[in-house]
C-alpha cells in the first residue's frame, strides 16, 4: 500500500514536471522543471533499490548537468527566443508520430505483459539487498573495459567541449 | 506491491514527451533537454528490468547510460555556445548552413 502511495506520487511528478518541460516559453522554467523530474526518476530508481543510481542521478544529473545547462542559458542571449514562435509549424506531425509510437508501444507491453511474472511472484526485496556493492563488483570485474572505455569517452567529450566553446582568435 | 508493467508504463509516458520534445519545439536547449528525459525512461526501464530478473547488471548499463548523457550534454552544449557565437540564434530551424 506505501509502496503504491510512493510510486503514484513519483510518477505523476514525473510525467507532469516532463509535460511542463516541453510547453513552457521560458527556457529557464524549462530547466527547473527538469530538475523536478530528474529528482522524481531519482525516487523510482530508490523505490526500486537500485541506491547507488539515486545517489547519481542526483549528483551527476541534477548537480552536474543542471548547472551546465543553466550556465549555456545564461550565456546565450534569452529576451529574443522568448518572443519567437516556441513550436514549429508542422507541430502536429510530431504530435502525431508521439501518439502512433505510443499505441505501438503500449500494445507491445500489453501483450507481452503475460510473459512478466505478475507482481506476486517478483522477486522478494531482499534478493538485491548489498545493491551498491554488487554494482562496484560488477562494474569492476565483468565490465572493466566498458567502464575504461567510458573514461576514454569522458576524456574525449570533455576536449571537445573546450574545443567547441573556445573563443576563435 | 508494484508490478514490472506500471515502471514500463511510466518510462513509455516519459519517453513519449521525450519525443514530442524533440520533433516539436524550436528550441535548442529544450531539444537537448528533451533527450535528458528520454534517456531518464531508458534507465527506468533497465533498473525495473533488473529488478525483475534480479541481477545488478541493468545498474551497470544505467551508469554507463548516465555517463553518455554527461558527455552528450558537455559536448552539445559546447556546441550550441559556437553556433549563437556565430548566427546569434538557438532555434533548430534557424540551423540551415548546409541547406540549398
Amino acid at each position: 500500500m506505501l509502496d503504491r502511495i510512493v510510486f503514484d506520487l513519483f510518477a505523476g511528478l514525473a510525467i507532469l514536471s516532463a509535460i511542463l518541460v516541453v510547453t513552457r516559453r521560458n527556457v529557464i522554467h524549462s530547466a527547473i522543471f527538469l530538475i523536478t523530474a530528474l529528482l522524481a526518476t531519482a525516487g523510482i530508481f530508490l523505490q526500486l533499490h537500485a541506491e547507488f543510481l539515486f545517489i547519481v542521478q542526483i549528483i551527476l544529473y541534477v548537480g552536474g548537468i543542471m548547472v551546465l545547462f543553466v550556465f549555456v542559458i545564461m550565456l546565450v542571449n534569452l529576451d529574443v527566443a522568448l518572443h519567437q514562435m516556441q513550436f514549429r509549424r508542422q507541430w502536429w506531425v510530431g504530435l502525431l508520430l508521439a501518439i502512433a509510437l505510443g499505441a505501438e508501444a503500449t500494445a507491445a507491453i500489453y501483450i507481452g505483459r503475460l510473459g512478466l511474472p505478475g507482481p506476486e511472484t517478483a522477486p522478494p526485496a531482499s534478493v538485491l539487498e548489498p545493491n551498491t556493492e554488487l554494482v562496484g563488483h560488477a562494474l569492476f570485474t565483468g565490465y572493466m573495459l566498458p567502464f575504461e572505455i567510458a573514461s576514454v569517452l569522458l576524456l574525449v567529450a570533455m576536449i571537445g567541449a573546450v574545443v567547441m566553446a573556445k573563443r576563435r582568435t | 506491491m508494484i508490478g514490472t508493467g506500471h515502471y514500463l508504463f511510466l518510462s513509455l509516458a516519459l519517453f513519449l514527451i521525450g519525443v514530442v520534445g524533440v520533433v516539436t519545439r524550436r528550441n535548442v536547449i529544450i531539444i537537448l533537454m528533451s533527450i535528458e528525459l528520454i534517456l531518464n525512461a531508458v534507465n527506468i526501464n533497465l533498473v525495473a528490468f533488473s529488478r525483475l530478473v534480479g541481477s545488478v547488471e541493468g545498474h551497470v548499463f544505467a551508469i554507463f547510460i548516465i555517463t553518455d548523457a554527461a558527455a552528450e550534454a558537455a559536448v552539445g552544449l559546447g556546441i550550441i555556445i559556437a553556433f549563437f557565437r556565430n548566427r546569434e540564434t538557438v532555434l533548430a530551424d534557424e540551423m540551415d548552413l548546409l541547406k540549398w
